[in-house]
């Protein structure tokens, strides 16, 4: 048998990691890979900047009456929470690290069609990602990440147009990102990838795309009108001066709800591709799966308004967008229903990335069906503005993305570093994210049932033993984030290196060497089959 | 990928016509139609967009998933300002509670 | 094709794409998904524009009555007349016709410019009869006294955000012309190879589309009748 590439040990081999040192070529690279990368590690440190706002309010909720700081401090820390780790980390997150590293080589493809606005959109992150942090370090924003007026337009006195600027400047890099998926994913194709050959991962991300390209400019313009009003004294949004805020959240949600989708549509891809390969089988209803991303991407921008049940916004609109609401739950719980027949009767292994996966199903089912209480208008007078919807939210992007995320980056390691993590302490660890992650969350659908306002410094005596409950869990959440880390850091260097297809894969990222080389492909892949042909399965049909 | 070549005589009579449809259109702005004037202003309007997005954008000559694209970029928008509208238009078929004036209820000024 | 426009052209080619039509093809596809955002992005002011027009007709129409209707239609005939130069520039670099290229680039930028200077005098006129919101804004006996002067002043803010967003496009439409009449006088555009020329013209026209609406919508509303 001849020697491929795919067998020469890494450290004689060139691939896109050795092939040129020096931070020159790091900061200069226009290698999606090498992108992917410098994302990896701006991404991992506002999720940390944005969890350690976190464990503060976790320690200061541990008694009803707040000891740790003061009102108006806490009212900075939810908003910084909420702004850092929706748009400096989840949002960027699945499509910036594993989009940008995954999409060309799944395509068959060199790079991605723009490779010098790739690189673009990781520098417009840093220089949004900097403003913010100014924001936070001068002293802060405490309107909430959702900058309702007429408070953020005229009440508040703190850094509200710093932090616009800098979510406004990240908001371009989601846009370009997107921008170059869908017109990779349409052009650059390798001969013989026809749509319904294409890995599911890819369609999540086309999905995706579509979200970003579509919502995102309306929270930018929104945002500036909010920046005119408070540096021009106008009314745009404000009612004394004649103007709506309700306007103004019409506006905001039109982005922000279909946003959330571009938070967990990529975890959903992610999943698909760990589901098949871990269960040795092809996924059930490739077809339906396909399409429900699309159908998720489409319905989601016509459902924002079930933010607005309570601010005084017409019940006629209410009611439209209730069941408009109702019905976007159903393509998600399509997916579940596949992935769960996907796995009956597989040859399942219990790798760390599928346990992430099994963590994603159960969780965001979870909180997906208490949307439903909350797209429903009565239930939702009683749990709007309380811990319920805390909870919900956090059931999904923590407990759905968040999970997704780091299961995906443990599947995909071996190719991205040429590495393999150290098994146990892998699974140890999400094991630990699963429990911590429970422990915090589920004591606040309760607290939010009970009453509990959400956004809150302070709160009555009664709810005591449920807020240490989950103050306690994040502790343990906490110490569960940082294992990966600390293991995925250290298996940089002295990992076992991996071949180039360490699961026994189905997909074309996993026919080129860990690491790949900087062109990924020796030759332009031909594609003849449909995906996941796993053994067993007759040749996979389109 | 067309690389079609639009002679032109064909640039030069959309030019004309856009011009004329501009020097209409504010003829029109003249003339009391009553709420016909805004239907008819953003009539010429959209005539005249879609003049320079067939033969200016070469739309005409191009395939299919172009006109995908373009048209999903104005259903979006169409999106954005039906669903909000149906909040403003809507907020008044509901009676007020009662004690509450009529003006307090409408935003402005 | 001589041998320096065949090796011009290899060299335009981009490592990550297979030939020039598939680099032609994303390039324009990448515009015109661009151009997608940007409905978006003027949408959503268009969006916030529409609704307060609904509410506040008396005040948008009293606001609209102070702006220069003859000066508003000019420069809309100006921006119609570069969108047709941008036309024939694009199609000079489809016939390889390199110095008709520079030509309509720059009669572009020229009539882009003059676009601005008016859009300039419009502003200072607005600045000396105080009509600019916020930064100073106190109208006399041009407003009737029924109409509520806070409905004038945010009909101004709109005018003024929507026309600047207009014209900062313009200004960077301008700049990008610039780099595309460099290029060409060293000859680098051809029948084989005109992409960047058609997708900024691309950009050119949809900047022309959006003020095709904002005319309209800002400076007929007056009731001038």
């Amino acid at each position: 048998m001849s020697t491929t590439a795919a067998d020469i040990p890494a450290s004689s081999r060139v691939h896109y990691l050795n092939v040129n040192y020096g931070i020159k070529s790091w900061l200069l690279t226009t290698d999606h890979k090498r992108i992917a990368l410098l994302y990896l590690a701006s991404i991992t440190l506002m999720f940390f900047v944005g969890g350690a706002f976190a464990v503060l309010m976790r320690i200061h909720l541990i008694s009803p009456q707040g000891t740790l700081v003061q009102p108006e401090t806490y009212n900075k820390l939810f908003t910084m929470h909420g702004v850092i780790m929706i748009f400096f980390f989840l949002i960027p997150s699945i499509p910036a690290v594993l989009g940008n590293f995954l999409v060309p080589m799944m395509i068959g493809a060199r790079d991605l069609a723009f490779p010098r606005i790739n690189l673009l959109s990781w520098y417009l992150y840093i220089i949004g990602a900097a403003i913010s942090m100014y924001a936070i370090l001068a002293g802060g924003v405490d309107t909430g990440w959702t900058f309702y007026t007429p408070y953020s337009t005229t009440y508040s006195n703190t850094y509200v147009i710093p932090t616009i600027l800098g979510a406004f400047v990240a908001g371009f890099s989601s846009i370009l990102t997107g921008l170059n998926f869908i017109v990779t994913i349409h052009k650059m194709r390798a001969p013989g990838l026809t749509w319904f050959r294409m890995p599911l991962f890819l369609w999540a991300m086309y999905a995706t795309s579509i979200i970003m390209i579509l919502g995102t400019p309306v929270v930018a313009i929104t945002l500036s009108l909010v920046a005119i009003e408070r540096v021009l004294h106008v009314g745009i949004f404000d009612p004394a001066l004649g103007g709506d805020p309700l306007l103004f959240q019409h506006l905001f949600w039109f982005y922000s709800h279909p946003a959330v989708y571009i938070m967990i549509l990529p975890g959903m891809g992610v999943v698909s591709e760990v589901i098949t390969c871990f269960s040795r089988k092809r996924i059930f209803g490739y077809t339906f799966v396909a399409f429900s991303s699309l159908a998720i991407a489409v319905l989601g921008f016509l459902v924002w308004g079930h933010h607005m049940f309570v601010t005084g916004q017409s019940i006629y609109a209410g009611l439209i967008f209730s069941v408009l609401s109702f019905m976007v739950a159903i393509p998600s719980a399509i997916k579940v229903f596949n992935w769960t027949a996907t796995l009956y009767k597989g040859s399942i292994s219990y790798s760390a990335p599928m346990l992430y996966a099994f963590g994603f199903i159960g969780l965001f089912t979870m909180g997906g069906l208490t949307g439903l209480f909350l797209a429903s208008l009565a239930t939702d007078v009683h749990l709007n503005g309380t811990y319920f919807i805390v909870a919900h939210f956090h059931y999904i992007m923590v407990g759905g993305a968040v999970m997704a995320y780091l299961g995906g980056i443990h599947f995909w390691w071996p190719k991205i570093t040429g590495r393999l993590y150290p098994d146990t302490w892998a699974r140890f660890a999400a094991l630990v994210i699963f429990i911590g992650f429970n422990l915090t969350f589920f004591p606040q659908f309760m607290l939010g049932y009970l009453g509990m306002p959400r956004r809150y410094a302070v709160y009555p005596d009664e709810f005591q033993v449920l807020n240490v409950m989950s103050s306690a869990g994040a502790s343990i959440l906490g110490v569960g984030y940082l294992i990966p880390l600390i293991y995925l850091i250290w298996s940089m260097r002295y990992g076992p290196v991996a071949s180039a297809n360490p699961w026994g894969a189905k997909g074309l990222e996993w026919e080129t060497p860990s690491p790949p080389p900087t062109e990924n492909f020796e030759e332009t892949p031909r594609v003849t089959r449909g995906a996941y042909a796993y053994a067993g399965e007759e040749d996979a049909h389109d | 990928m067309s690389h079609h070549v639009v002679p032109v005589p064909i640039y030069v009579g959309v030019f004309a016509a856009l011009i004329l449809l501009t020097a209409l259109t504010t003829w029109v702005a003249f003339i009391d139609l009553g709420a016909m004037n805004t239907v008819v202003a953003l009539t010429i309007a959209v005539t005249k967009m879609i003049l320079v997005i067939l033969f200016f954008m070469h739309v005409r000559y191009s395939d299919g998933l172009t006109r995908i694209v373009i048209l999903a970029g104005f259903f979006w928008l169409a999106i954005l300002i039906a669903l909000t509208l149906s909040d403003f238009l809507t907020r008044h078929w509901s009676p007020l509670p009662s004690g509450w004036s009529e003006s307090a209820a409408r935003p402005g000024m | 094709m001589t041998e320096m426009a065949h090796s011009a052209t290899r060299a335009a080619l981009r490592h990550h794409f297979d030939d020039l039509n598939q680099q032609h093809a994303a390039g324009t596809l990448g515009m015109w998904v661009f151009l997608v955002t940007e409905i978006m992005f003027f949408g959503g002011l268009f969006a916030a524009y529409a609704i307060y027009r609904s509410l506040y007709l008396t005040g948008f129409e009293a606001g609209s009555r102070l702006l220069d209707i003859k000066l508003g239609a000019i420069n809309t005939a100006v921006l119609i007349a570069s969108s047709l130069t941008m036309a024939l520039a694009v199609h000079a670099a489809q016939t390889s016709s390199r110095k008709a290229l520079i030509v309509f680039l720059i009669l572009t930028m020229i009539l882009g410019g003059v676009f601005l200077g008016i859009k300039y005098v419009e502003y200072h006129h607005k600045w000396e009869t105080q009509l600019v919101p916020g930064l100073r804004f106190s109208p006399g006996t041009e407003i009737p006294q029924k109409i509520s002067l806070a409905q004038v002043e945010l009909f101004f803010c709109f005018y003024f955000f929507m026309t600047a967003l207009h014209a900062t496009h313009m200004v960077v439409g301008i700049g990008i012309l610039a780099a595309l009449v460099v290029m060409a006088a060293r000859n680098r555009f051809s029948a084989n190879y005109f992409a960047p020329v058609e997708v900024s013209g691309l950009y050119w026209h949809f900047v022309d589309i959006i003020w095709i609406f904002l005319f309209p919508l800002l400076y007929l509303i007056g009731g001038r009748y």
